[in-house]
C-alpha cells in the first residue's frame, strides 16, 4: 500500500526518511541565535529584503540581523544569544556594522529593516570581538582539555572562531576561578568558576520554563549566577528541568553524566516516554549507552524544552531491578523459574487454550498499555480478537481518558483534543479544568505560562489551589475552588450566565451546530435550578466568581479550554466533557487557532492505545464491533471472524474474575493492582484468576501475583510510535537493542502464533502499514513519512497528507456540532459522618504515575513518599500536625501517610498521590465510576483521618459483587438519562448498555431480574426488558 | 552660590537683601544691626538680583527657585506657574507636540536627544497605556541641578510631567528619586499631595477605570507616582531605571526597542530628566519662539550648570547655550578655591572628560563638546587645581565603573576591573609601555561594545586624563 500526496512524491518521501531515520551521526542544532519573529495573528508576516556581507535575503519583519545572517549562511560570534531565548545583548561579540549607522550595533538585538546593508566582518569588528574574548579568557580556567565541556563549549568555540591568541591582562588579576561547584542537583553540577555570566541561564528559567528560581547576584565584576538566596540549586525554587543546562554555553552547568563520560558520540531521535505531551529528544549516546537525554527544537510537542522526568529521569532503564528474561511459575507462591522465550511462549500458549477449553472463548482477556507504542497496542488487541476470539481487551486509558472519547465524539465526532500545543500562543483566556499542568504537564505547563505572562488571562477550576492559580507572573483571574464532584454543577453554571447574558456566539451556533440541540440544551441551562446562585450550595463557590469567570470566558476573545483527570475521574466525568464541549460549541471557540477543549493526557501513549482499537467496543479508528462494514474489513485482512458484540472492559473483568467467569489475563506494561481503585478488590480478581501474564520491565505489583513473565523492553529499546495528547504521531526509535532480546511486538505475535493465530511482520514499519491500511484516519501515516515530516497529526490521510494541527476547521467530524444537555446527577460517593472528608488523588512533578519508573531515578530526592495534604483546620480539629503519622481510611480500605498541613487544600478535602505502593492510596479509593464508561471515580472518595497508624480499626465492608456492579452500573447510567429532560430514558438506558456491555453481563442482569434476585430502578428494569426483546 | 552659604534673605519693598555668608556666631551682630529691616553690616550683599551671579545668568528653568516657597501653590501660580499646562490643554496633543519640537529642547540628562521627536514617537505608537517617566536619580559627581530644582520649584517638574502627559496620551507618571535625597523626595511628595487636593492630579491611589475629576476639572486623568532608588548608579540610565521601577534588578537593556515604543513594563514611555520635563511648562507659556532664541548653534534654551569641586564660586549657572567653560570657571567661578592653578576641569559627570586650560574656551554647546572628544552630559563642572593626580583620576574612573557597573555587558563588567589593574600596574612601573598600550586597545573596546554609556564614556576620562595631563615615558604627572 503506499500514499500519494501532493507535494511530497513517494520517493522524496522515501529518501527523506531514510535521512532521518539514521541519525547515527551526532545532530548539532544548527542555533539561529535569536527566535523567529512571534506568531501574528494577522497570518504571515511582510518580508524584509536585507544584504549580509553582500548576500541578499529575504526575512520576515521582526527578524533580528543575527537570524537573518544565520538564515544566509553567516553566523555571526555570539555567546549569550541563543534562538531560544530573546535578545539580551550583553556578550558583544555579535557586533557588526550596518551602512548608515555609527559604531558597531549588536545583531541579536538590532532588527532588520528593508535594505539594510550588513557587514559582520572587518579589520575592527574582529579587533573589538578579539578584545571582548580577551576579557572573557582573563576570568575563566584554561583547563580545556580535561573540562567536561571539551568539545561542546561555546566559549572555546568563539574563542577560536576571533583568533585569541594571547591573554595580556594576565591571570594574576581579580577572578573567579576559586568558586566551589554546587553539586546538590542530583542530575547536574554548577561550577560558577566556569561562568561567563551571559545569564542564558537565568533566562531560560524565565522565559522556557517560567519558574524564575535563578538570577544574577551581586553587580559589575561581583555578578554571578545563584539559585534563590544564598542557597543551592537543590534547596531553591528550581525544578530541575534542564532549560538551564541546555541554554548554558560553557561547562558551568553541566550534566553529571557527561562529567562522569564525556562527549556523546552519536544522537537518536526519539520520544519521551513519560507524559501525554510527547517531547522529541534526542538520546546523545556512546555506543549503546546513554550520556544525556536532551530536547529537540524542531520537536512539535516541545520545541526544545524539557523537565525534570523526560530530561534526566531515564535511568530506570538501566536499573539492576529489571528483569531481562521469561519466567514462569505454576502458582503464584511458586518461585519463579527463568526459562527461555520459546518455552515461555508455548507455556502461556498451553495455559490460555487450555483455560478456554474449560471456561469458555470469552473467558480470557488483555489489556494494553498507555506507555506502549501504538504498534505494540495494535497487535495486542489483534491478538485478543484473532487469537483470543473474543473482544476482551481494554486499555489503561479505561481508568483515566475514557470519558474524554466518549465525550467529545459525542460532541465533535472524534474522540480527540481539537488543538495542537503551539495552538494556546494565540489564546486570551484559558479556562483550565481539573488538571495540574506545572505538575503533570510540565512542558506544556511552560507554554502556557509563557502565554500567561504575556497577557493571556486565566480562570483556574480545581478543589485544589494549584501553583499556576499564582506563580511568578502568573495569577488566576478567577479561581473557583469547587467541591469535588461538583463539576458538571459548575460547568452548568457557567452555561447558565452565558445563555441568561446572551453571551453566545449566535452566529458560531447558527452555522455550525444542530439547532433542536442547541435549543434544548439553551432552555435546560437556563433554568433557575442552574444558575451559579443555585448551585453554589453543592459547588461552594461563590456565585459571583461562576459569573465573572463566565463572562472572561466568553467575551475575552480566544477562549481556550484546557483538562486533565479531575474532569475524567468522576462518576459524571462524560457527563463534564460534554459540558465543556457545550460551552466551547456556544462562545464559538472551536475550529481555529487559539481556542478548543483539549485533554492533557496522562500517560506518552493514551491517544495512541485508545486509537488503537483497544477497547472492547471498538476496531482501531474508533469505530464499533458491531459495524459489519467495519469488521469485515479487518476479518478480510486478518483472515479472521470478529465478534459484533462488546466484550469486557476492566472493572468488568476484574467483577467476573471474582465470580468465576473469567480466568486469564494478558497484561502488558501496566501495574493494574496499583493504579486501579480498591485494592483489595482488585488483588481479589486477580487473585482469582487462574493465568497472569504480565509483560514489563519490573516485577511490579501485578507480577506478584502473575504466572507467566515476558520481559519488556524500556523506550530506549522501542522502534514504532507513540501519539500524544495533540494527536501527534512521534517515532520512537531505538537507542540500543532490545535488552531482552525481543521487541514487545514480536512477543505477542509469537504468542499469537502459538495460539493459532500468526501475524507477520518484519518490522514495526509493516505494522504501522497495517494500521494504516485500516484506519481512515490513518490512511497517510508511515515511518517513512514521520522520518521525513518528524511527526504528524492525525486525521492524517489523502485529505490532509501532512496531518491536522487544528481540528473541526469550517466544519466538525460529525458534520454539526452537538450540544447534550448535562444534568448534574451528585455522585453516590458523599461524606457521611464516618467518613466527613473528600479525598481527591493527584500526581506530583518529580514522580510518574505507579512510579515504577520514577522512583527508580535520583527523582526520589525530592518525593520520597506520597504525603497526605490537609487543612490547617481539619488537622488541628483531629491534633494532627505537619509531618504526622496519619492513618487515611475509608469504606473499602485504610492506609497510613504522613500528614503535609497545607492551605491548598480547602477545608473538608484532603489530597494524596499515588506514586509508591507502599502507602497504597487506591487502597481507599472505591469501585465508583463514570456512568458512561466505568472511568473510576479516583477524585471523590469519603475518608476519615485521624492521627498515628490505626489501620487495623477500619473496618471494611462488605466487597461488592458482580452482580452487585451490574445493578450499580445500570441504576448510574438510567438516573443520568432520566435526569435529562430532552430523552426517553428507558431507550436511552437501553442504548448506552447494548452498546457498551458484554453480552453475558446484560443477559445475567436481565436474569437477575426476571428471578427476582435483584431490585433496580423501574427505568433500567424497563431497560433491560426492551434489550431483551430486541435481542 | 555656595561660597555665600548660609545665605539670608530679607524681603523689602525694592526686593530681597541678602547676607552671607551667615555663620551662627553672626547672628546677634546681625539682629543688632538692624537685619529685619536690611540694616547694614559687613555680611550685607545688597539685592539678590542685583548679585553679579545673578545678574550674569538667564533663569529660564530656575526663575522661581529661590523666589518662592516651594510648598506653596498659589505663590507657584502668582509667578507664572501653570500657564503652560493651562495653554498646552487648550490645544491638541500633536499641537503641543509641535510646539515643544520647534522650541529645540533636547534631553538635558546627557543624551541631548530632541525632546519633541520623543514625544511624538510615542504620541504616534498607539497603546491603550502610556507612561511619563522622570529621571531625578541625579548621580553624577558634581551634579546637583536635579535635586534644587525638586526641593525649590517642584511644582514645575509635576507641570512638565502633566503636559508631557497630555501631549502623549499618557495616564501614569512615575518620579525616579534616588534615596539619597530626602528632602528632594519629601518636597515631590508634599507638592503631589497639593497637587491632588487642588486637582491638578488625578489621586494616585484612583483605581484605573473610576471616573475622577481630572486634570483641572478636564476629562484628562494624570496620576503621578514617586519611586525611590536603592544606591545604584546604574539606574539612572534611562533603561536600568525602568527595570528599577518594574521591580527588577537595575540592568541596562538593548534598544532597540526604544523606551519611546517600548519602555515601562513595555508601554511606550516618554523617559526624561528633570530639568528636559521642567523647560516645558516655559515653553508652553511663552512660546517655543521665545525658548529658541536663546542659545547656540543646535543647542537651542539653557544649560543648568552647575559649578563644583575646588572653585571659588561654585553653585547653579543658568545660561543661555554658548557660554564658555572659561567664563564659568575663571570669571564666574573665580578660579580655584585653594587659589593655586586651575589644571582641570571634569565636565559631565564622572564619565565626561577632563578638560585642560587650553581647552576652556569650548562653549557649552551639545556638537562642540562632542567635537572636541567631550561630554557636556547633565551640565556638571568639577573644578580641580594642579595637585591633583592625573593618572590617579584615571584610575578612579575606571574604579568607579567597576563599582557601578550593573555587570550585564562584558566590556564593562570585567573591562573596568581589567582597567583598574592595568593602571595599577602602569602607577607601579610594571611593563608601562605594555601596558598604556593595553589600556588603549581596552578603551576602545569599552566605549565601542558597552550597551550604555557607563561603560561606554568610561573610556573618556580615562584617555583625556592620559592625553592631556600624563607624560608617557614615566607615568608622573605633567
Amino acid at each position: 500500500m503506499t500514499i500519494s500526496l501532493s507535494f511530497f512524491g513517494d520517493e522524496a518521501i522515501r529518501e527523506l526518511g531514510a535521512q532521518h531515520a539514521l541519525h547515527e551521526h551526532h545532530i548539532r542544532e544548527h542555533d539561529m541565535g535569536t527566535p523567529a519573529p512571534n506568531r501574528s495573528r494577522e497570518g504571515a508576516a511582510a518580508t524584509v529584503p536585507v544584504t549580509i556581507d553582500g548576500r541578499e535575503v529575504l526575512v520576515e519583519e521582526g527578524t533580528s540581523v543575527m537570524r537573518a545572517a544565520a538564515i544566509c549562511g553567516v553566523d555571526v560570534p555570539k555567546l549569550c544569544a541563543t534562538d531560544s531565548l530573546d535578545p539580551f545583548g550583553s556578550c558583544r561579540l555579535c557586533i557588526v556594522e550596518i551602512d548608515g549607522r555609527k559604531g558597531t550595533p549588536a545583531s541579536c538585538t538590532t532588527p532588520v529593516t528593508p535594505g539594510m546593508q550588513v557587514t559582520t566582518q572587518t579589520p575592527k569588528l574582529e579587533r573589538l570581538r578579539r578584545g571582548v574574548m580577551e576579557l572573557y579568557i582573563s576570568d575563566h580556567p584554561l583547563d580545556c582539555l580535561t573540562c567536561a565541556a571539551n568539545g561542546d563549549c561555546e566559549l572555546q568555540d568563539m574563542a577560536g572562531a576571533v583568533g585569541l591568541r594571547d591573554v595580556r591582562y594576565g591571570y594574576a588579576g581579580d577572578n573567579h576561578l576559586v568558586m566551589e561547584k554546587d553539586t546538590s542537583n542530583p542530575y547536574f553540577t554548577f561550577d560558577s568558576s566556569k561562568c561567563i555570566v551571559c545569564s542564558r541561564c537565568v533566562r531560560a528559567c524565565e522565559q522556557v520554563q517560567g519558574t524564575f528560581a535563578l538570577t544574577i547576584e551581586g553587580r559589575g565584576f561581583g555578578s554571578r549566577v545563584a539559585a534563590g538566596f544564598n542557597g543551592s540549586f537543590f534547596d531553591s525554587e528550581c525544578v530541575s528541568c534542564g532549560a538551564c543546562v541546555q541554554a548554558c554555553p560553557t561547562a558551568t552547568l553541566t550534566e553529571n553524566t557527561v562529567i562522569e563520560m564525556g562527549q556523546p558520540r552519536r544522537t537518536v531521535l526519539t520520544t519521551c516516554a513519560y507524559c501525554g505531551v510527547g517531547c522529541t529528544f534526542k538520546a546523545e549516546m556512546q555506543g549503546e549507552t546513554v550520556v544525556r537525554m536532551t530536547p529537540y527544537k524542531d520537536g512539535g510537542a516541545n520545541e526544545g524544552h524539557s523537565c525534570v522526568k523526560g530530561r534526566f529521569a531515564w535511568g530506570y532503564a538501566s536499573h539492576p531491578d529489571r528483569v531481562l528474561e521469561p519466567m514462569i511459575r505454576e502458582k503464584i507462591t511458586d518461585p519463579w523459574t527463568t526459562v527461555s522465550w520459546d518455552e515461555a511462549i508455548a507455556y502461556a500458549a498451553t495455559k490460555l487454550k487450555d483455560i478456554q477449553a474449560r471456561h469458555g472463548q470469552g473467558s480470557i482477556g488483555g489489556i494494553t498499555s498507555s506507555r506502549c507504542t501504538n504498534e505494540e497496542v495494535f497487535v495486542v488487541q489483534k491478538m485478543v480478537r484473532t487469537a483470543f476470539g473474543n473482544n476482551n481487551v481494554d486499555t489503561c486509558a479505561r481508568v483515566c481518558h475514557s470519558p474524554t472519547g466518549f465525550g467529545l465524539s459525542q460532541a465533535f465526532g472524534t474522540s480527540a483534543g481539537t488543538q495542537d500545543f503551539k495552538s494556546v500562543e494565540l489564546a486570551d483566556v484559558i479556562l483550565l479544568i481539573g488538571a495540574n499542568p506545572t505538575d503533570a504537564h510540565p512542558v506544556f505547563a511552560s507554554r502556557m505560562k509563557k502565554r500567561l505572562r504575556d497577557g493571556a488571562q486565566l480562570i483556574v477550576v480545581d478543589p485544589r489551589r494549584i501553583d499556576l492559580v499564582r506563580t511568578p507572573h502568573v495569577q488566576a483571574t478567577n479561581f473557583l475552588q469547587l467541591r469535588p464532584g461538583t463539576n458538571v454543577a459548575v460547568v452548568n453554571a457557567m452555561a447558565h450566565v452565558i445563555v441568561t447574558e446572551d453571551l453566545v456566539d449566535h452566529r458560531f451556533v447558527q452555522e455550525r451546530c444542530e439547532p433542536v440541540e442547541f435549543s434544548q440544551w439553551a432552555a435546560f441551562v437556563s433554568q433557575p435550578e442552574n444558575s451559579p446562585e443555585t448551585l453554589e450550595q453543592y459547588t461552594g463557590v461563590p456565585a459571583a466568581e461562576v459569573r465573572a469567570a463566565a463572562r472572561l470566558y466568553a467575551t475575552a476573545g480566544n477562549g481556550a479550554i484546557y483538562y486533565g483527570l479531575g474532569v475524567t475521574e468522576h462518576s459524571q466525568g462524560s457527563t463534564m466533557v460534554m459540558g465543556m464541549a457545550n460551552l466551547a460549541l456556544a462562545t464559538g471557540n472551536l475550529g481555529r487557532d487559539g481556542v478548543g477543549v483539549n485533554p492533557l493526557r496522562g500517560q506518552n501513549n493514551v491517544q495512541g492505545s485508545c486509537d488503537m482499537g483497544s477497547f472492547p467496543h471498538e476496531l482501531p479508528g474508533y469505530r464499533h464491533v458491531s459495524d459489519t462494514t467495519t469488521r469485515e474489513t479487518f476479518e478480510a485482512f486478518w483472515g479472521h471472524t470478529i465478534r459484533a458484540e462488546p466484550g469486557l472492559r476492566i472493572p468488568n473483568m476484574f467483577d467476573a474474575a471474582i465470580d468465576g467467569h473469567f480466568k486469564g489475563l494478558f497484561v502488558q506494561g501496566e501495574d493494574i493492582a496499583q493504579s486501579d481503585p480498591n485494592t483489595v478488590h482488585v488483588m481479589h480478581a486477580l487473585t482469582s484468576l487462574e493465568l497472569v501474564i504480565v509483560q514489563d520491565l519490573f516485577i511490579n505489583e501485578t507480577a506478584k501475583v502473575a504466572h507467566v513473565f515476558f520481559p519488556g523492553t524500556s523506550f530506549l529499546e522501542k522502534d514504532g510510535t507513540f501519539t500524544n495528547a495533540e494527536r501527534r504521531i512521534n517515532r520512537v526509535r531505538p537507542a540500543m537493542r532490545p535488552r531482552n532480546g525481543k521487541q514487545e511486538w514480536q512477543v505477542v505475535t509469537e504468542l499469537s502464533a502459538a495460539l493459532g493465530a500468526p501475524m507477520h511482520y518484519d518490522n514495526a514499519a509493516q505494522i504501522m502499514d497495517e494500521i494504516a491500511a485500516l484506519t481512515p484516519t490513518f490512511a497517510g501515516v508511515s515511518f517513512a513519512k514521520l522520518d521525513a515530516l518528524g511527526s504528524v497529526q492525525w486525521p492524517c490521510n489523502e485529505e490532509h497528507p501532512l496531518g491536522t494541527p487544528i481540528m473541526h476547521e469550517g466544519t466538525f467530524v460529525r458534520g454539526l456540532g452537538r450540544f447534550t444537555p448535562t444534568p448534574y446527577v451528585p455522585t453516590d460517593e458523599k461524606s457521611t459522618r464516618r467518613f466527613p472528608l473528600l479525598l481527591t488523588t493527584g500526581r506530583i512533578l518529580s514522580q510518574y504515575n505507579v512510579g515504577a519508573q520514577t522512583r527508580r531515578t535520583h527523582n526520589v530526592q525530592w518525593h520520597q513518599e506520597d504525603l497526605l495534604e490537609i487543612n490547617p483546620h481539619d488537622a488541628e480539629e483531629r491534633g494532627i500536625q505537619d509531618g504526622d503519622e496519619v492513618t487515611l481510611a475509608s469504606r473499602v480500605g485504610a492506609t497510613t501517610l504522613h500528614a503535609l498541613v497545607s492551605d491548598r487544600m480547602a477545608q473538608g478535602v484532603v489530597f494524596t498521590t499515588f506514586h509508591y505502593p507502599v502507602s497504597g492510596a487506591n487502597v481507599i479509593t472505591t469501585e465508583h465510576s463514570d456512568w458512561a464508561t466505568n472511568c473510576p471515580e479516583y477524585k471523590v472518595t469519603a475518608v476519615q483521618v485521624s492521627p498515628g497508624h490505626s489501620a487495623a480499626t477500619v473496618e471494611i465492608d462488605h466487597p461488592e459483587h458482580r452482580l452487585g456492579a451490574l445493578v450499580r452500573m445500570a441504576n448510574q447510567i438510567a438516573r443520568q438519562m432520566v435526569a435529562d429532560p430532552n430523552v426517553d430514558a428507558v431507550s436511552a438506558t437501553a442504548v448506552h448498555i447494548g452498546k457498551f456491555w458484554e453480552a453475558d453481563m446484560r443477559t445475567d442482569l436481565t436474569a437477575a431480574i426476571e428471578g427476582g434476585t435483584v431490585t433496580l430502578d423501574d427505568v433500567a428494569i424497563k431497560s433491560m426488558a426492551r434489550l431483551a426483546v430486541s435481542a | 552660590m555656595l561660597w555665600l552659604e548660609p545665605l539670608v534673605e530679607v524681603s523689602t519693598p525694592d526686593g530681597r537683601v541678602a547676607y552671607g555668608p551667615v555663620a551662627v556666631d553672626d547672628v546677634p551682630g546681625l539682629i543688632a544691626a538692624g537685619l529685619t529691616v536690611a540694616g547694614d553690616h559687613p555680611l550685607r550683599l545688597g539685592l539678590t538680583q542685583a548679585l553679579p551671579w545673578m545678574i550674569a545668568q538667564q533663569r529660564v528653568t530656575y526663575a522661581r527657585v529661590g523666589v518662592i516657597d516651594p510648598r506653596d501653590a498659589d505663590d507657584y501660580e502668582a509667578h507664572g506657574g501653570m500657564v503652560g499646562l493651562r495653554a498646552a490643554l487648550a490645544m491638541q496633543p500633536a499641537d503641543v507636540v509641535t510646539e515643544i519640537t520647534d522650541s529645540g529642547l533636547r534631553g538635558r540628562g546627557g543624551a541631548a536627544f530632541p525632546t519633541g521627536i520623543k514625544l511624538r514617537t510615542v504620541l504616534d505608537t498607539p497603546s491603550a497605556q502610556k507612561y511619563i517617566v522622570c529621571n531625578a536619580d541625579e548621580g553624577d559627581s558634581g551634579s546637583f541641578a536635579d535635586r534644587m530644582l525638586m526641593e525649590g520649584d517642584p511644582f514645575l517638574l509635576i507641570e512638565g510631567m502633566i503636559i508631557a502627559g497630555w501631549a502623549t496620551g499618557a495616564s501614569d507618571g512615575f518620579i525616579y528619586i534616588r534615596s539619597e535625597y530626602p528632602d528632594a523626595i519629601e518636597a515631590i511628595r508634599a507638592a503631589l499631595a497639593t497637587c491632588e487636593a487642588r486637582g491638578w492630579l488625578t489621586g494616585a491611589g484612583t483605581e484605573r477605570g473610576v471616573i475622577e475629576k481630572g486634570v483641572l476639572g478636564s476629562d484628562f486623568q494624570f496620576r503621578l507616582h514617586v519611586r525611590v532608588g536603592a544606591g545604584a548608579y546604574i539606574c539612572g540610565e534611562e533603561t536600568a531605571l525602568m527595570e528599577s521601577i518594574e521591580g527588577k534588578r537595575g540592568i541596562v537593556r538593548a534598544k532597540p526597542p526604544l523606551p519611546a515604543i517600548e519602555g515601562l513594563w513595555g508601554k511606550p514611555t516618554v523617559i526624561n530628566n528633570v530639568l528636559s520635563l521642567a523647560a516645558i511648562p516655559t515653553i508652553l507659556a511663552d512660546g517655543a519662539a521665545a525658548y529658541a532664541a536663546l542659545g547656540h548653534g543646535r543647542s537651542r534654551g539653557t544649560q543648568v550648570v552647575q559649578v563644583a569641586g575646588n572653585v571659588a564660586r561654585g553653585g547653579i549657572f543658568e545660561a543661555a547655550f554658548g557660554i564658555t567653560v572659561r567664563e564659568l570657571v575663571e570669571q564666574f567661578g573665580g578660579g580655584s578655591a585653594s587659589g593655586r592653578p586651575v589644571r582641570a576641569v571634569q565636565v559631565g559627570g564622572p564619565l565626561g572628560a577632563y578638560l585642560a586650560p587650553d581647552q576652556f574656551d569650548l562653549a557649552i554647546d551639545y556638537e562642540a563638546f562632542a567635537e572636541a572628544g567631550a561630554l557636556l552630559g547633565h551640565g556638571s563642572m568639577v573644578v580641580f587645581d594642579d595637585t591633583v593626580d592625573m593618572l590617579g583620576m584615571a584610575r578612579f574612573a575606571m574604579e568607579f565603573c567597576a563599582i557601578e557597573s550593573c555587570g550585564k555587558c562584558t566590556p564593562c563588567r570585567i573591562g573596568s576591573t581589567r582597567g583598574v589593574e592595568l593602571i595599577d600596574r602602569i602607577i607601579a612601573g610594571d611593563r608601562r609601555d605594555e601596558n598604556m598600550a593595553v589600556l588603549m586597545d581596552l578603551c576602545e573596546v569599552m566605549a565601542d561594545t558597552s550597551m550604555c554609556a557607563m561603560g561606554g564614556f568610561t573610556p573618556l576620562p580615562v584617555r583625556s586624563a592620559i592625553a592631556h595631563f600624563v607624560d608617557s615615558p614615566t607615568g608622573a604627572n605633567v
